[in-house]
């Protein structure tokens, strides 16, 4: 069993309204000095065997055309095996 | 170790917690009577939950009850009270099915969550009647708008109805939100559904046929919602046991859009025999019902239900909320082609019984027999109580307290200041903060949605025929008078649909209150129940089905008694529909019915005095009557330019709302001899303000003259101008009303 | 002339794209998101909804549907193609136009009468209407604002690939003010509001949204 986590977030120059709204309430929550907020997702993809060649390449293009779209977002992929 | 019947027989004496499910000593031993041992903890969990004040109506089903007593004989009505949502023709081989329900406990809890299922499952209750659901409305209540928590509740409550909702593309077309001190703690979430459909594809919730299949289809089945059930499972839980069995209930708008265009297509494709959906009590509702309402048998084998989460004990799985699930009947000669419909929409679907002429139903768990009951006793000879009730100590007092000594506006700035500070009132300020979360246009046949009277949608494409409905309920006037109370959210529901220039045809209700145990809340609840009985059976529009909420309290302080009323009428084509506002041609302005000087729960003693007492106006069901008759034909020949119900707020209030909306003016001259203030700001039932063209002055006075119906002449439209003026008293130009009405939510959950 | 109008899983408005390509004079075509067959349809409109209930993000499972398959080098060999709302989100995602849409900044869906300025009369489907023309259509989304980067953006202004732009009121964020643009070619149109929502004022404000759908029908026949 393999495990890949693909971690996106929008891309710095991107507005991110949701990440204000987060920054907003930690503040009113009592959190001082928050700089900034960003909110991404993370996927993790459990798969059978083990992830090389091929198998590998084709779970990196897919991070980066279908887990994110790379007009907007940033992704990066680690894999636990 | 499954507890089954043979176990249940052999060790009779194992103790059970049913106290922990809310059954008391007395309704455990009739279960135990009535399955000659003691039940299974499967069986325990059915009954228990079945048996439940939101499922059985225990306290409520004596008086409602007169609903069906008391029912006017109508020929429209196809499908009365008892089955998932009551159906009426509409004509033209059309019929509609509409129900409002009520989802406010979990909405207090996880606002966005327990809103978006509650209009799940309202969709459900529709689609199961075999009608594509075409629109959904909102009654809202929450607490003062500028409490804490109204903040937190509000924005989660209407972004799940939005959520919900605008992904399953029905449009919202209408519904109320109401602020009020005793909904705090208790927000009320109220959902409505319309659904419409031919004639023939009228589906029942039964299962007959020995032989056909039971199919659940849709979401599996997780842990949603079963809370407390977990006890049961107790014996067999591991160290994460019950941390994972969550008491909310998650929606999944997607799977539900799927759910529906499947459902239409099974129907339409003549593959199913009854169809039910799964609401409260999941599967354990669905199959006792369904077996009850057929030949009376059904066996069902527990652990083909496909799963989220295979940790699920038997109990958890008959138990379990989870959303967009229904049940199908299915003969087996159409099953490949059901399954196939399913696949090709992305539904799982799974044959989990079948139905017998054995009397009981019966489940199996791996080959164990788990249940076996008579499905009759679990779904619907439920323990009926005759709850205790009396009048309220204080209702005396409070009837006594009459408004008639506050302090009023005399001069003409005091009567301006006083209709600005209205229009700005929370519960008579402009809504859309809210409606604009809603879509609308989705289907394209919306013709008429809020601030309009009533929401209207064409139901046929080519001849124009339409429906239209309209929720209220002033809990206040419920307060000072439930029966007085529930017979104005009647009158006023029924007014708001003939102002639009439809007919009134039937009658849903979601019956929200407090305790049942409190004999003052139940004595609230009885005499409401009565009241719309009564008004029901003098308007000639029976009740078609509803909902009760019990329970909605914080500590002693019940909410204010709010019988929602949910009123549906139809027309013949909505091109002739009657809109609020004047347009570009203007015309003359009439205010129909009586005014009297009531102020007893009005918005002007709540908003300016917080003043809540004496009595409410008066009830006139024939002028109501009436009033509705000139609305409605005044519309069939076109006499009416426009029509606008007057309730919250008086006639200011409306005529505010109409300019608004025509964004022009008008010129407004009190009657001679008539109070201004009582004129403006009385909230006398019965009344409308209505256009016509100045030359049809006469055709309105001969067709009021001929229904009994008061008529004055209060002014003219001014659509060149933009300021709302009384004469001899003040104006005030569109602009700053505009300001002022439209500022108020924002400024609050904009901050 | 024929108009195919695709349905994915959780389309909501394919009925009322089917009535406005009717209402113009043309023979709506339903296309199912599941197969590759594009029927020799004229044209393609993508329409409002939340496929895939807007899961992952709005029309990136939609956009490798085999109904895309065919449809992707169509377009790009001067097919008509027009997505609306969810459909212009799929045509970003397919990058057929250039951008993508993210949610809105003020956090809400907001469903508004919108009133738009049409600024490119040169697509196959704003041929119908004058140059900077002003019209009211409805808007109905929570994940509807345009965004790009500065190069991109000055590029499709400098090429005159803006098609609409609100007026009055930015109601979801968009960079620019941008409520449609179009591909190099012209044949590719991406617009947020719903002109299918404005074809009959029984049901919509106005009746300003039905161009659109008669323009691609003129520009075919021209074609033709």
């Amino acid at each position: 069993m393999a495990r890949v986590i693909v971690d996106v977030m929008l891309k710095p120059e991107i507005l991110d309204p949701q990440g204000r709204a987060v920054q907003g309430a930690l503040g009113r929550l009592g959190l001082t000095g928050v700089a900034d907020v960003r909110q991404g997702k993370q996927f993790i993809v459990d798969v059978d065997g083990t992830l090389e060649g091929d198998r590998l390449a084709l779970m990196e293009r897919l991070a980066g055309e279908l887990l994110s779209n790379p007009v907007i977002e940033d992704f990066t992929m680690r894999i636990e095996q | 170790m499954t507890d089954t019947v043979q176990h249940a027989i052999d060790d009779p004496d194992h103790p059970q917690p049913y106290a922990e499910l809310g059954l008391k000593p007395d309704e455990y031993a009739r279960i135990r009577e009535i399955l000659g041992r003691r039940p299974t903890s499967s069986e325990l969990a059915m009954y228990s939950v079945m048996w439940s004040e939101h499922c059985s109506y225990k306290s409520s089903k004596v008086h409602l009850r007169q609903f069906g007593e008391k029912k006017p004989e109508t020929a429209a009505l196809m499908v009365g009270i008892g089955e998932n949502a009551g159906v009426v023709d509409i004509g033209d081989g059309w019929a509609v099915t509409f129900k409002v329900e009520s989802h406010n406990h979990p909405s207090y809890v996880e606002p966005y969550q327990g809103a978006a299922t509650g209009v799940g499952g309202i969709v459900r209750d529709i689609m199961s009647m075999g009608a594509r659901p075409i629109a959904v409305m909102d009654p809202l209540r929450f607490g003062p708008l500028d409490a804490p928590d109204t903040k937190r509740v509000l924005p989660g409550v209407i972004a799940g109805v939005g959520g919900y909702g605008n992904c399953l593309g029905l449009p919202n077309i209408g519904g109320e939100v109401v602020f009020d001190e005793t909904y705090l703690g208790n927000p009320l979430v109220n959902a409505l559904c319309i659904g419409a459909m031919r004639h023939e594809d009228l589906h029942l919730a039964s299962a007959s046929g020995v032989g056909n299949l039971v199919v659940l289809y849709g979401a599996r089945t997780g842990g949603d919602g079963i809370g407390g059930v977990s006890v049961l499972a107790s014996e067999t839980f591991d160290a994460d046991g019950p941390a994972k069995r969550p008491s909310v209930q998650v929606g999944d708008p997607f799977m539900e859009k799927l759910l529906i265009e499947a459902t239409l297509e099974v129907l339409h494709s003549g593959l199913v025999e009854g169809i039910q959906d799964l609401g409260g009590a999941g599967i354990s509702c669905a199959t006792s019902e369904l077996a009850s309402n057929g030949e009376g048998g059904m066996h069902v084998w527990l652990d083909r239900v496909l799963l989220r989460d295979a940790s699920l004990s038997p109990e958890e799985i008959l138990m379990s909320e989870s959303q967009e699930r229904m049940c199908a009947i299915v003969r087996p000669e159409n099953l490949d082609a059901f399954m196939s419909l399913c696949r090709r929409w992305d539904v799982e679907a799974v044959v989990i019984g079948e139905v017998t002429d054995s009397g009981r139903l019966t489940v199996d768990w791996h080959g164990e027999r788990i249940v076996d009951v008579p499905p009759r006793t679990v779904a619907h000879e439920g323990p009926v109580y005759e709850r205790p009730y009396h009048r309220p100590s204080w209702q005396d007092a409070l009837q006594a307290a009459t408004p008639d000594t506050l302090p009023r506006p005399s001069t003409p700035d005091a009567l301006r200041a006083t209709l600005l500070d209205l229009v700005g009132a929370p519960n008579l300020a402009s809504k859309s903060w809210v409606t604009s979360q809603y879509d609308r246009y989705v289907l394209g046949n919306t013709v008429l949605a809020q601030p309009e009277d009533s929401g209207m949608v064409r139901v046929d494409e080519v001849t124009g025929r339409g429906v239209a409905v309209s929720t209220d309920c002033n809990g206040r006037f419920a307060k000072l008078d439930p029966y007085a109370g529930a017979q104005l959210a009647l009158a006023e529901s029924y007014r708001n649909v003939a102002a639009t220039g439809a007919e009134p045809l039937a009658v849903t209700n979601c019956l929200n209150f407090g305790s049942p145990e409190d004999p003052e809340v139940m004595w609230q609840f009885a005499e409401a129940a009565r009241g719309l009985a009564d008004g029901c059976l003098e308007l000639g529009i029976p009740v078609t089905g509803g909902n009760v909420s019990f329970y909605n309290q914080t500590g002693d302080v019940a909410i204010l008694p709010t019988p929602v009323v949910g009123v549906l009428g139809v027309i013949d084509n909505v091109e002739r529909r009657t809109p609020m506002a004047w347009g570009s041609d203007g015309g003359v302005l009439y205010l129909l019915g009586d005014t009297r000087d009531e102020f007893g729960g009005s918005e002007w003693a709540h908003h300016v005095h917080r003043h809540l007492g004496g009595l409410p106006p008066r009830v006139d069901l024939p002028r109501e009557r009436a009033l509705g008759e000139v609305l409605i034909s005044g519309s069939r020949s076109g006499l009416l330019a426009a029509a606008h119900d007057v309730s919250d707020g008086g006639v200011g209030q409306a005529l505010v709302e109409m300019a608004l909306r025509a964004d022009s003016g008008a010129r407004i001259s009190i009657p001679v001899g008539v109070d201004p203030f009582v004129l403006l700001f009385s909230e006398s039932a019965g009344r409308a303000v209505v256009v016509v063209a100045q030359g049809d002055e006469a055709r309105l006075a001969e067709i009021c003259t001929e229904h009994g119906l008061p008529m004055a002449r209060i002014g003219d439209a001014m659509p060149q101008e933009r300021t709302l003026q009384f004469d001899g008293l003040f104006a005030v130009s569109i602009d700053e009303l505009r300001t002022v009405h439209e500022a108020t939510l924002p400024a609050v959950l904009d901050a | 002339m024929r108009v195919g109008v695709v349905t994915f899983p959780g389309t909501l408005d394919d009925r009322d794209a089917a009535r406005a390509v009717r209402l113009a004079g043309g023979e709506p075509v339903a296309l199912w998101h599941g197969d590759d067959d594009l029927r020799g349809v004229d044209a393609v409109v993508l329409p409002g909804g939340f496929s895939y209930g807007d899961y992952l993000r709005c029309g990136a499972i939609s956009r490798f549907a085999p109904v895309m398959t065919s449809l992707v080098p169509a377009a790009q060999g001067g097919l008509p193609v027009l997505g609306i709302c969810n459909g212009f989100q799929i045509l970003c995602e397919s990058h057929l136009l250039p951008g993508a849409l993210t949610r809105n900044g003020s956090l809400h869906f907001v469903c508004r009468d919108q009133r738009l300025r049409i600024e490119n009369t040169g697509t196959a489907w704003t041929r119908d209407f004058v140059s900077g023309q002003e019209i009211v259509i409805p808007l109905k989304n929570g994940e509807g604002c345009f965004v790009a980067d500065d190069a991109t953006l000055d590029e499709i202004e400098r090429e005159g690939r803006v098609i609409a732009r609100y007026l009055d009121v930015n109601p979801n964020g968009s960079r620019r003010d941008i409520a449609g643009i179009s591909n190099a070619r012209g044949n590719v149109v991406g617009l947020m509001p719903h002109p299918e929502h404005a074809v009959d004022p029984l049901t919509g404000p106005t009746a300003d949204g039905l161009p659109f759908f008669t323009s691609v029908l003129t520009a075919l026949v021209d074609a033709s």
